[in-house]
């Protein structure tokens, strides 16, 4: 599967990349190395990962990273809520071997020990990656590098297939040099007016186009304001989807709604003070 | 567009492409070995002969953050392209390290230099930078034999290696003086000191109240952060040798300390400032601080430097420190407004003026007038007994 043939696989499945993103997903297919996006939120990053897993078919496991996230979370855990009760049970009939109280029943799979466990090779999205801590970076980097877990009763367990791994940061902290180094690497900025325009069309094909090129020019506009939050793609979507559930055909036209329908691309009242109703209109004046 | 002649010797393209990769090194991309293997693996899974494909290729494979992954199509094209050369205006040299040896990070603030600049600047980066630190036309030598009261001299007669390295000295006390903080709250940690009762109790439920599971807390440190805007404009070039040993102290104190110079815009240096190798970290600085000096656009900065380093640079523990003696070309109000946007994302803005210090020193810039509402304190930078005053002063923040 060629660059262009990747680029048209996602199109089919409602994702519009660049040529660099599909570039990226493509080398990581090939290459078999993880794919590191970075970017402002609400870009389509993750929406990258679940569009692959369309496009192969296949499994979505997500991970996602917070503060203090660790090893039981993320790997495997011991089940010893029943560990215990087949204790209890079996002491009736004269007890149970520890071997069989350390298999694979009593294992609780955590995303990552799934992912390598799944016969054909899922995609696996470790999800806002600066969020975790750096104890646990150094830990996903053996994983990644070697695609193999040891569990001390069971000993290791190696990957059935290698999953396609996409990690996703926005800037919360630096990532340390290793893992970028062991990452392909692409950046995804918001889009150009063409191109969310076409993003636009691939999800609400409904959204009529004086609409649909109003709702992208305005959303553009304000990314040029000075905005504690720029309004992402997924935030224009909304938009586009309130305006068009209220039956909105030209927003010149009707003030009131774009005004009520604020509520989805402005998510600060700092913003709602930098964007009144003469900035918008001002706005919607220049797009109309 | 002129096409790269490699010399006759080099063996097609992994020669090439290792005279790349000592390219990208060069302009601060961290690419290895493993690296030049690896693209050229990746060249052979794409149509490598299509220029645009090879260069997203590569520009996937071996860049690692947002700013090597914008200035890669630059350098792509400059090594491949032969318009680094072209834009230097170097003889056309048969080699290809030498073409790499070149840093090209700067060419674009050159662009606006006269040629004449131009040619002094590239020498510049070349020839090794001596540390001793002296302005045009000034003779730092001269102060050494008025050692006794070198420490009250305004800075700007001060450019020899000792007060350099004391302005250094200064500020990597004051760093380490603000990074000394711990939290009061506990935070579990795997290796803590205390035992957390509340989470082994919580734990110890599933297990049927067996303690199981030792959790532990410790108190974290939560480092000030700091991040350093200095001016390098025109009328602080006096000044600028001597801020930057300071800012550099800053830098180097700590792993996360920011760093940026600006005059009539912004660069942020503080990889520049980190670079291990002494000799071309001096070079490369002393390019940006005196390939211009120019005007100065105080507000325009605190924009650029707002808008694209403030969101991962800034939070409620960062002290931001703004070296600059105020005279900008910028309008006060916009200027007041983005230090009040400035304040908003941050802990403590804090200005050093090296005008401060002088006698009869009244703000009456209407920069700094503009800006005094904002700050959480405007002190002198004049001397290095003021730079060494401010640790005391920085206690108090």
């Amino acid at each position: 599967m060629g660059v262009s043939e990747v680029q048209s696989a996602l199109a089919e499945e409602g994702y519009v990349a660049g040529g660099r993103l599909s570039m990226a997903l493509h080398l990581a297919n090939t290459l078999g190395r993880p794919l590191l996006l970075e970017g402002p939120a609400g870009v389509g990053k993750t929406e990258v990962a679940k569009a692959m897993a369309a496009i192969h078919d296949t499994k979505l496991i997500r991970l996602q990273c917070y503060e203090g996230l660790d090893a039981s979370h993320a790997i495997y855990e011991w089940n010893y809520q029943r560990q215990l009760l087949a204790i209890r049970a079996s002491e009736a009939q004269g007890g149970t071997s520890e071997a069989a109280l350390f298999s694979e029943d009593y294992l609780l799979k955590r995303p990552l020990l799934e992912a390598i466990r799944q016969d054909q090779p899922p995609v696996l999205l470790i999800d806002e990656i600066d969020r975790a801590d750096e104890e646990f970076e150094a830990y996903l980097l053996e994983i990644l590098s070697d695609f193999q877990i040891t569990i001390p009763e069971m000993g290791t367990i190696t990957a059935a297939s290698r999953p396609m791994v996409i990690l996703t940061a926005n800037g919360t902290r630096e990532l340390s040099d290793a893992l970028r180094r062991r990452c392909l690497y692409a950046y995804v900025d918001y889009p150009d007016r063409e191109t969310e325009l076409a993003i636009l069309r691939a999800r609400m094909p409904a959204v009529e186009g004086l609409l649909a090129r109003q709702i992208v020019g305005v959303v553009q506009a304000l990314r040029r304001e000075e905005l504690e939050k720029s309004p992402g793609i997924a935030e224009m979507l909304d938009w586009a989807a309130a305006l068009s559930g209220l039956g909105v055909n030209d927003i010149a036209q009707s003030p009131e709604a774009v005004q009520s329908t604020l509520v989805c691309l402005l998510k600060t009242a700092a913003d709602y003070d930098a964007a009144p109703r003469e900035v918008m209109d001002r706005l919607i004046g220049k797009v109309a | 567009m002129q096409i790269t002649r490699f010399p006759s010797r080099a063996e097609g393209l992994a020669d090439r492409m290792a005279g790349f990769m000592a390219h990208l090194r060069m302009n601060g991309l961290s690419v290895g070995v493993r690296e030049t293997g690896d693209a050229l693996a990746a060249l052979s899974e794409v149509e490598a002969c299509d220029i645009l494909e090879a260069r997203e290729a590569l520009s996937v494979l071996l860049t690692g953050d947002a700013d090597s992954w914008r200035k890669f199509d630059e350098l792509f094209d400059a090594y491949w392209f032969n318009a680094g050369k072209q834009r230097q205006g170097v003889a056309n040299s048969t080699h290809v390290k030498v073409q790499s040896a070149r840093p090209l990070m700067w060419q674009e603030h050159f662009e606006d230099a006269s040629a004449g600049q131009e040619d002094s600047a590239g020498e510049d980066a070349l020839t090794p930078d001596t540390g001793d630190g002296e302005a045009e036309g000034q003779d730092g030598r001269l102060m050494a034999t008025k050692t006794d009261n070198l420490t009250r001299r305004d800075l700007r007669e001060l450019m020899d290696e000792d007060s350099l390295r004391e302005a250094e000295a200064a500020a990597t006390r004051l760093a380490r003086a603000m990074r000394d903080r711990r939290s009061r709250r506990s935070k579990q940690a795997l290796r803590g000191r205390e035992l957390d009762m509340r989470r082994i109790q919580r734990a110890s439920l599933a297990r049927g109240g067996e303690p199981l599971e030792l959790h532990r807390k410790a108190r974290p440190p939560r480092p000030l952060q700091i991040v350093a805007l200095c001016d390098v404009s025109g009328s602080m070039t006096v000044y600028s040798r001597v801020f930057l040993a300071f800012l550099k102290g800053l830098v180097n104190s700590d792993t996360r300390t920011d760093a940026y110079l600006f005059h009539t815009r912004l660069m942020r240096v503080t990889d520049a400032m980190r670079d291990h190798d002494t000799l071309r970290a001096a070079g490369r600085l002393s390019l940006m601080a005196e390939g211009f000096g120019g005007g100065t656009d105080i507000a325009g900065s605190l924009e650029t430097f707002l808008n694209s380093y403030g969101a991962k640079a800034l939070n409620g523990r960062t002290v931001v420190i703004i070296l600059s003696d105020g005279y900008c070309t910028s309008d006060a109000t916009v200027l007041g407004d983005q230090l009040a946007r400035l304040k908003k994302r941050s802990r403590r803005v804090v200005w050093l003026n090296p005008l401060k210090g002088w006698q009869d020193y009244a703000p009456v810039a209407a920069a700094i007038r503009a800006a005094e509402p904002h700050l959480d304190a405007h002190l002198p930078a004049n001397t290095l007994q003021a730079l060494a005053a401010l640790e005391q002063e920085f206690a108090k923040l």
